[in-house]
């Protein structure tokens, strides 16, 4: 990394940005949004920096590395690669829409923007850091900000959709961590680039032989990780926890989850369990796939159930990140062919465009239904409206935008990630494929559902006088809804960053 | 392969080919543009939809006139433009667009009764209130669907598709506030979603088995035969060849968007959408988007067979076309809405086509679109001016003698009438149906699908003469006079008039011009066609039927001007007959009961899992936790020794931690963190010391 090697450590930097924007934000009191508007902004334009100044080859590119602990193996190792570049994009352009849909936090605004942007530091953190270590602290201390945000701002029942947020997401992490301190006690080291170097040469696996003489341990930890991740993502049947915590969060805050938290997940399973347990994972990978399977289904068809908006965008959140686990275990097995490799690589890029792409579009639907709930004090039930788009085209219009982004039309972001999926998955797992796609008609049926109970129909007299967007609005979204587009027809925008990682990490990966 | 037939493929792509893409992009941009207007600016919105497809139009014509030159020539013209769109790993996904004889047929017919009907629109909408709106999405379909037709790839022609489809719902919609409008848009995307997974499976099959979803790319696209080759040899399921496979699923697709059983239901629900819609989405271009599917990858469903012969694709494409023609037509008899005789009336058109393609190939199929789509488009115009000009009544039963008080629409609609029967000689639908039924005459494998289409036209003879008598003949009985439309009406119905009667002559068996064109073969005259053995029998046949069927026609209705309140002339025969036909057979309640009961019993599956078994589960494994910290607080207060008390106390913590976890303290989670990290540290320490 010529140019920016200069000895600035940028990674850091981007992580205690927001720290720092926090602090001020406490203090600023009733102008905090301004400050923590201000600090996002500044956190965009430097994870933009970074996203700009990859290593073109796909590797690890502006490390930092300082001995922090040695002798338990715990350094101080940051890097980012296509994939981690693109999170922090993520987590910025999220953090910043999340912001901006917060201007009616009246109650402690300093609490509430210092503790958003706590988080968007610790996603900062947790998407940079490369020892387990120091990422695992990340990925803990984000429940933080994230559990008061739910439960000092949420709905009615916030109090116990925030425990069990994070009670689930804690239990989940114990695996985790139990995982990597037996790989500590066989390897000596908990830095991430090392454990997957030993990985792929096959002699992890001796290691934690030797080292715990009984039983498929590496099978065992392998387990561990993954139920961490799948608490997170979430996967089917580790998800309970998510329809309430959506529901209950305020709407700024549910954009944050379902936009770069649940991305922590699926970014874990690309960074560390498929690296380091791929081999494992190959051996499990029917149960995986069937319950990946599940996720996409039966997400689809629960959001149908559902009478709370918002509810109904979170299982179909659920729905969409449940796609990317079948495409990450779906490429879990062993590239027998250079077509499978092609397949392989196809279902990578696609798991990180719909990580992607599901991160703006989910974000701008909760973000929609936000203005809706400000409109109607409070309202959100399906079955609550009807003709908006008489008296509000323009927001009629935009969300439908982001609607259609969710059900994957072309043209707009959602379907090129869905597509690279089942091209890539097709050939590798067919049966899996083919069940999944159902998804996707299901999707569809919820998304004009909801539009034809929101916005057709006659209009109820109440809601004939629903203010249409301002230019504020309009002005904020519309930069949104350009990306949805110009990602949908210029993908290669993205994925010429993504790619070159991508076949880095499938030659790296041992299954 | 047709290819075989005819010249060699020039490969150099023209200046004209390099500007294909203007031809749907500026339509598309136009339609942009209009979505930024403010709404009352109406004049500005129809002069740029007009003059964008007006440039199409331009365009599309030079574009055929450089095909015609060049076949004229002698040369096969296939000209393609490719771009590489997205890379993943070392591959990638591959763009194009297409100029050859089909793309350019295609185009010209698209653009033209596009512009028509834009016109048109000028004066049935001239009084709605978004009018901008109107010619908003009408622009965004005809980008769209100008789009379809210009892929050279599979890839970009779903995208396009998807589009179109997305116009479509827009526009079947476009009356939101009628809720009967908004249930058939979604239905109709629906609908079609379920062919369109199944193709979004046949495209990813085959862009993973040849490694390009490019249509032509100079010998490595898919569907040249080296692919081909390698479809052909790999298995599927069944005896199948995964070119087969592949083939029914873009079939799947095809059938969807162009109403095929048993994916029809939407099609006449879809005509909840303004007429103008009707005409050019839902009869002329977008549900023929199918059949041209279909054309434009006939060499993989063509793969494997033997001359003569027929592949399990083409024999799934033939029956399912034949079906649908009679199903729809016998329908179309009991229907009364002026529109859905129409609709039903496309349905089985449509059938028409896929069984054309499906027995006699491209030519065959794709000369019954073309002319249809004019005749159609000329149907369904006249009946927006039969709506409008009795103030948007659509019964039949209560219109009639229109004949005097519309006498314009009379006779443009007499003359797409008499073409879509296929009267004898004069009209473009006589020569268009006659060669699909002579294929299927020709046809080895059944002669069943000859005998369901003969059926047909007699149904469609006499289902159009019972609407024309309803409409056009008898005495008026409606409320309000009626009245004839305004010229931007009737000038584009009579110019589609004149394209109904005349299109016949380039598909004629003595100069079958249209089959020429498109087979890459030089076409002279061929009187010796109708000496052929069979031939002029074949010609009688079909013109007897037709002759029945409007005789029959006008004996049960012309001039009877029977009221609505009285019975049918038919019901009279049978009741419980004309029941079924009037209830179209019942197929939206078998759906009802079936797939869309399934749908919502299943969501209902899906939540009760959630929140019984899994949230139940969690619920479970809470509570014994609980139960176990609080046995365990039992345990250390009554039991353990007070002497190392400060031990247990950590324990009771330890133990307590996760009921009151449940209360929702937040000392307690940072606590629990601050612990995690501490026992992790001392672990830690402790196991690198040994």
């Amino acid at each position: 990394m010529s140019g920016m090697a200069s000895g600035i450590p940028i990674l850091t930097l981007l992580t205690v940005l927001p720290v720092v924007g926090a602090v001020v934000a406490l203090l600023a009191g009733k102008h905090a949004r301004g400050v923590a508007m201000i600090t996002a902004l500044a956190s965009m334009a430097v994870a933009l920096l970074v996203w700009s100044h990859l290593p073109a080859n796909g590797s690890m590119g502006l490390a930092e590395v300082h001995q922090w602990a040695p002798s338990l193996g715990i350094e101080y190792h940051l890097g980012v690669d296509g994939l981690g570049a693109l999170m922090l994009v993520l987590s910025g352009i999220v953090t910043l829409m999340s912001i901006d849909a917060a201007h009616r936090v009246h109650r402690q605004p300093g609490l509430y923007f210092a503790l958003v942007l706590l988080l968007e530091a610790c996603l900062f953190g947790a998407f940079t850091a490369l020892n387990f270590f120091h990422w695992f602290l990340f990925w803990e201390l984000s429940l933080i900000p994230a559990f008061f945000l739910i439960k000092l701002w949420g709905g009615a029942k916030r109090g116990p959709a925030a425990t069990q947020f994070f009670v689930y997401t804690m239990a989940g992490s114990v695996g985790l961590l139990l995982a990597f301190l037996a790989l500590f006690l066989a390897t000596k080291s908990m830095d991430f680039t090392h454990l997957s170097l030993l990985a792929s040469t096959g002699e992890l696996d001796q290691a934690v032989a030797s080292q715990f003489h009984q039983g498929p341990v590496m099978m065992w930890l392998a387990v561990g990780v993954l139920a961490g991740f799948a608490v997170k993502v979430p996967l089917m049947p580790f998800h309970t926890w998510l329809p309430a915590a959506y529901a209950e969060a305020p709407s700024p805050v549910t954009m944050m989850l379902t936009g770069t938290m649940s991305k922590m997940g699926v970014y874990g399973l690309l960074r560390i369990a498929l690296p380091i347990f791929g081999h494992q994972i190959a051996q499990i990978r029917t149960p995986l796939l069937v319950l990946a399977v599940a996720t996409v289904v039966m997400g689809a068809w629960a959001a149908a159930a559902q009478k709370d908006l918002k509810r109904v965008f979170a299982y179909s959140s659920v729905n969409h990140l449940g796609y990317c686990q079948l495409a990450i275990f779906a490429l879990a097995i062993p590239a027998t062919s250079a077509a499978m490799q092609a397949s392989q690589a196809a279902a990578l890029n696609g798991v990180i465009l719909q990580m992607f792409n599901h991160g703006i579009t989910a974000a701008a639907l909760f973000w929609f239904v936000a203005m809706i709930q400000e409109r109607t004090g409070g309202h959100r039930g399906i079955d609550d409206f009807g003709g908006l788009r008489k008296p509000a085209p323009v927001f009629a219009g935009l969300m439908g935008f982001a609607l259609f982004s969710s059900l994957g039309l072309p043209g707009l972001n959602g379907f090129v990630g869905e597509f690279l999926i089942f091209r890539g998955v097709f050939p590798l797992a067919w049966v899996a494929a083919t069940v999944s796609i159902l998804g996707l008609l299901v999707t569809a049926a919820v998304i004009l559902t909801v539009i034809q109970k929101v916005f057709t129909g006659p209009v109820p007299e109440r809601l004939a006088t629903f203010p249409d967007m301002h230019h504020g609005e309009r002005l904020a979204m519309a930069p949104v809804i350009a990306l949805m587009l110009l990602i949908g027809l210029v993908p290669q925008l993205i994925v010429d960053s993504v790619n070159p990682t991508v076949v880095n990490l499938l030659a790296h990966w041992r299954f | 392969m047709q290819e075989g037939l005819g010249f060699t493929p020039q490969l150099t792509a023209s200046s004209i080919a390099h500007l294909l893409w203007l031809i749907p992009t500026v339509p598309m941009v136009a339609a942009g543009a209009m979505s930024l207007l403010k709404q009352p600016r109406r004049r500005i919105a129809s002069t740029l939809a007009i003059g964008s497809l007006a440039f199409s139009l331009l365009l599309s014509l030079v574009a055929f006139g450089h095909v015609v030159a060049g076949w004229s020539h002698g040369e096969a013209v296939r000209e393609t433009v490719n771009f590489t769109w997205l890379q993943f790993g070392t591959s990638n996904v591959d763009l194009g667009w297409v100029l050859d004889p089909l793309s350019a047929v295609m185009l010209v017919m698209v653009s033209l009764v596009g512009l028509l009907i834009f016109i048109y629109s000028v004066g049935y909408m001239a009084h709605d209130e978004n009018y901008t709106r109107f010619f908003c999405f009408l622009s965004l379909f005809a980008g769209a669907m100008l789009g379809v037709v210009i892929s050279n790839s599979l890839l970009l022609l779903f995208m396009n598709w998807e589009i179109v489809g997305l116009t479509s719902y827009l526009l079947i919609g476009f009356w939101y506030q009628k809720p009967a409008a908004a249930a058939a848009a979604k239905k109709a995307f629906l609908t079609t979603r379920i062919g369109d997974i199944f193709f979004l499976l046949g495209i990813v099959w085959l862009f993973a088995q040849t490694g390009t979803l490019l249509f032509y790319n100079g010998g490595a696209g898919s569907m040249e035969p080296l692919a081909l080759g390698g479809l052909l040899a790999a298995p599927a399921a069944m005896g199948l060849s995964a070119a087969g496979a592949i083939g029914l699923l873009i079939f799947a697709g095809a059938a969807g968007k162009s109403g095929q059983l048993p994916l029809h239901v939407w099609l006449p629900d879809a005509m909840e959408g303004p007429t103008p819609v009707s005409a050019l989405i839902h009869a002329a271009t977008m549900v023929a988007a199918g059949v041209y599917l279909i054309a434009r990858v006939y060499p993989l469903m063509q793969a494997g067979s033997l001359a003569g012969g027929t592949t399990t694709a083409l024999t799934v494409v033939t029956w399912v076309g034949a079906s649908t023609a009679v199903f729809a037509a016998l329908i179309a008899v009991a229907q009364n809405d002026i529109k859905r005789i129409l609709a039903y009336s496309t349905v089985s058109q449509l059938g028409y086509m896929m069984a054309g393609l499906g027995m006699g190939g491209v030519a065959v199929g794709m000369f019954h679109l073309i002319t249809h789509a004019f005749f159609k488009a000329l149907l369904f115009m006249g009946a927006g001016s039969v709506i409008h000009g009795c103030h948007e009544e659509q019964d039949v039963r209560r219109m009639g003698g229109l004949k005097v008080d519309m006498p314009l629409t009379f006779v443009t609609y007499a003359i797409g009438m008499l073409a879509l029967s296929g009267f004898p000689l004069l009209f473009s639908g006589f020569w268009s149906k006659d060669a699909i039924l002579e294929s299927a005459h020709k046809w080895q494998a059944n002669q069943w699908p000859f005998y369901m289409l003969l059926f047909g036209a007699l149904l469609t003879a006499f289902y159009m003469m019972r609407q024309v008598s309803y409409v056009f003949f008898g005495i008026w009985r409606g409320h309000k006079p009626a009245h004839e439309s305004p010229a931007v009406m009737t000038l584009p119905l009579a110019i589609l008039a004149f394209f109904a009667i005349a299109l016949g002559a380039i598909g004629t068996p003595a100069w079958p011009w249209f089959r020429g064109f498109l087979e890459g073969h030089s076409a002279g005259f061929e009187l010796a066609k109708f000496g052929e053995p069979g031939f002029l029998p074949l010609i009688a046949t079909s013109t007897v039927v037709v002759f029945v069927g409007l005789g029959l026609g006008w004996a049960l209705y012309g001039n009877r001007s029977p009221r609505a309140e009285e019975q049918d002339a038919l019901e009279k025969v049978s009741p419980m007959v004309w029941g079924w036909l009037r209830d179209r057979l019942y197929v939206d309640e078998l759906y009802g009961v079936t797939v869309i009961a399934f749908y919502w019993w299943w969501a209902r599956v899906a939540d009760w899992l959630d929140r019984r078994v899994w949230g139940g589960a969690v619920a479970g494994v809470t509570w014994g936790f609980r139960s176990l910290a609080h046995f365990n607080r039992f345990f250390d207060n009554y039991w353990v020794d007070g002497g190392f008390d400060k031990g247990c106390e950590e324990m009771a913590t330890g133990g307590g931690l996760l009921a009151r976890v449940q209360t929702g303290r937040v000392q307690t989670y940072l606590r629990l963190l601050a612990l995690a990290v501490v026992v992790l540290a001392a672990i830690l320490i402790w196991s690198s010391r040994g």
